[in-house]
């Protein structure tokens, strides 16, 4: 592989400072997206996926600690690479925001300001970002609408957020973010708050202009089934850890970390409707009571009694090429 | 078929959309000449999504919704209610019969209240106790089959995770020994892995307490999983009723095949796209 790859996240350990002592919300990650490529990070609720993807655009709170060592590198074709963790000034930080990187939020209804319209938001981020003159932008903005399938863009465009359904909101939010041909967009749960019918048409929708722009795309969902229908790669993040990470096909299909194949056992699957759903056991912990070791110890039944998983972290370890599952090489799927 | 429990009979559920100084206001018309059974003892389920209608004819047949035609009988054997036209003492003895499960655990239960009060509240409200022993007794009884550890009484939801507060939700709910329970989306809120549990747990309730639920929700292939039939709802017409068997494997209704193709598949191989319902005389926002 020549390509270098659009973001590197290394060691990224993330930390929030907190009335009740440090919570630990991302430990230790490392990705990394390739031009034109999907990558899913899929996770339940506290898993750090959202605090991930925020970082990559420095959204998190004043309170958050980036541990020594984290980096976050990105590099936009024809400029100097970037570490986004060493940016001192905001004035920086705008640019890459919307600039590019792109993202796109869970709620299409808190995500337009209410009193402005579609089309003046469209247009005042375009004229940040670009140099582009107002009619340009303008026209841009009614160019992106029609993309995405609004009917009527250029009368659209004067309408405030409240005159569109949840189903459009979403959409006009995929066409501002893209308008700036961002080289990475970050889609944070973008079809979670949509029924499934229009779930359907906005990841359609997603992989038609990832095809045509080519960019990367960091899709982070709870879904397994959305990430089958979008990603290439996928990674499987457990309080703040990645516990497996590989191609979609191999990890949906052999996942090796218990905990993957916990979260399939506990899906409804439509094609075997007598199967049972199988909860993961136990509770998720809470922050301040985080377990030593492998952070999925202590709900993984797999395990016996006084297993070295109880206090050593195993290594991010390689199942067949490019899977790699938190495991010691000795509890690889295959191995003597 | 067992005997309906509930007999939903040409109902329809209007709202009024805002108000006019002279004549009447244009009307909402939530809900649109739908009928439906619902037997005992059954796990009922109701698909739609969101604007369908669901949750107002869930909460109709709770009486928390007007109705604005038709009837709605509820009959377990003991009584036999006409919920649109139901006097307050029968009302009050309705309520007890028949209980709703929120959506959301977090909103759904007082951050100032433990645990046990909040489970024991609906029986010192209806009175169904007389003393503290008895409620005792019963919120014990009732949170042992609800799976809560019962030192945990004492505590306070925020102590809580969400899977935990779905289960203290369930207990309050049941407390009252319902006959007829709606969950309206009960298990949206939740992570897959609790979403499970959750399931599991409602249908062991259901055939511990031999309870008949009412469950809506906009996830099919939840609804696959736990009901015996189905009724799919769209801008509050009934689209199609079946067993759920039936339903999944044979939809005959072209809004259902659309709602069934949408679901994202878990086969990364099968990336086809999803159909897009347009009902004739509409177009599609």
């Amino acid at each position: 592989m020549t390509e270098t790859p659009l973001v590197e996240v290394e060691n990224l350990t993330i930390q929030f400072k907190t009335d009740e002592g440090l919570i630990t919300a991302v430990e230790n990650v490392n990705f990394h997206i390739m031009p034109g490529e999907v990558l899913g990070l899929v996770g339940e609720s506290g898993s750090g996926k959202s605090v991930t993807a925020k970082s990559l655009m420095r959204l998190n709170g004043d309170n958050t600690v980036y541990a020594p060592g984290s980096h976050i590198r990105l590099n936009v074709p024809g400029k100097a690479p970037l570490e986004v963790l060493e940016i001192k000034r905001e004035s920086q930080m705008i640019q890459i925001r919307g600039g590019a990187i792109s993202m796109i939020f869970q709620e299409p209804m808190a995500s337009f300001a209410p009193a402005l319209t579609i089309g003046k938001q469209m247009v005042e981020q375009l004229q940040l970002h670009t140099d582009m003159s107002k009619k340009q932008a303008t026209e841009l903005s009614i160019e992106m609408l029609d993309r995405v399938g609004i009917t009527e863009p250029s009368r659209r465009i004067n309408q405030y957020a409240f005159e569109f359904s949840g189903g459009m909101r979403q959409r006009a939010m995929i066409a501002m973010a893209l308008s700036t041909k961002p080289k990475m967009l970050i889609a944070d749960e973008p079809t979670t708050a949509l029924d499934v019918t229009i779930q359907a048409q906005v990841i359609d929708l997603m992989k038609d202009l990832v095809a045509e722009f080519g960019m990367g795309i960091l899709f982070i969902t709870h879904d397994l089934g959305v990430i089958a229908q979008t990603a290439d790669r996928v990674a499987v993040m457990y309080l703040g850890r990645i516990m497996e990470s590989g191609p979609v096909r191999e990890v949906i299909r052999r996942p090796a970390h218990a905990y993957t194949q916990g979260l399939l056992n506990a899906l409804p699957k439509l094609d075997d409707l007598d199967a049972p759903l199988t909860p993961i056991a136990g509770d998720i912990p809470s922050p301040l009571e985080r377990p030593r070791g492998c952070v999925f110890h202590p709900r993984n039944p797999t395990l016996q009694p006084g297993s070295r998983y109880e206090t050593e972290v195993p290594p991010m370890s390689e199942v067949s090429p490019g899977h790699f599952a938190a495991l010691f090489p000795e509890d690889i799927p295959g191995a003597a | 078929m067992a005997e309906p429990l509930i007999k939903v009979d040409d109902v329809s559920i209007l709202f009024p959309l805002g108000r006019r100084l002279i004549g009447q206001p244009p009307m909402l018309r939530a809900i649109d000449h739908v009928s439906l059974e619902i037997p005992k003892g059954s796990f009922y389920g109701l698909v739609g999504e969101s604007g369908s209608g669901k949750t107002t004819l869930g909460r109709a047949m709770l009486r928390a919704a007007p109705i604005t035609e038709g009837t709605i009988r509820y009959n377990d054997g003991e009584v036999d209610y006409d919920i649109g036209s139901i006097g307050k003492a029968e009302l009050r003895d309705y309520r007890r019969r028949a209980q709703l499960i929120f959506q959301d655990p977090y909103a759904a239960l007082s951050p100032r209240m433990t645990v046990r009060d909040i489970i024991a509240e609906p029986l010192e409200v209806m009175g169904l106790t007389k003393t503290r022993a008895e409620t005792d007794a019963r919120v014990r009884e009732i949170a042992a089959k609800c799976r809560l550890n019962l030192e945990h009484l004492r505590r306070y939801p925020h102590a809580f995770s969400g899977g935990q507060r779905q289960r203290i939700s369930i207990a309050r709910a049941l407390v009252t020994g319902p006959k007829f329970v709606v969950a309206d989306e009960s298990v949206a809120a939740l992570d897959v892995s609790i979403q499970a549990d959750i399931l599991n747990l409602l249908k062991t309730l259901q055939r511990d307490l031999d309870l008949t639920f009412l469950f809506i929700s906009h996830d099919l292939s939840v609804v696959a999983h736990v009901c015996d039939f189905v009724t799919v709802l769209y801008h509050g017409k009934i689209m199609e009723q079946a067993p759920t068997r039936q339903l999944f494997a044979d939809p005959q209704h072209e809004y259902t095949k659309c709602l069934l193709s949408a679901i994202p598949s878990l086969d990364p191989d099968n990336r086809q796209r999803a159909r897009v319902y347009r009902p004739e005389g509409e177009t599609a926002g």
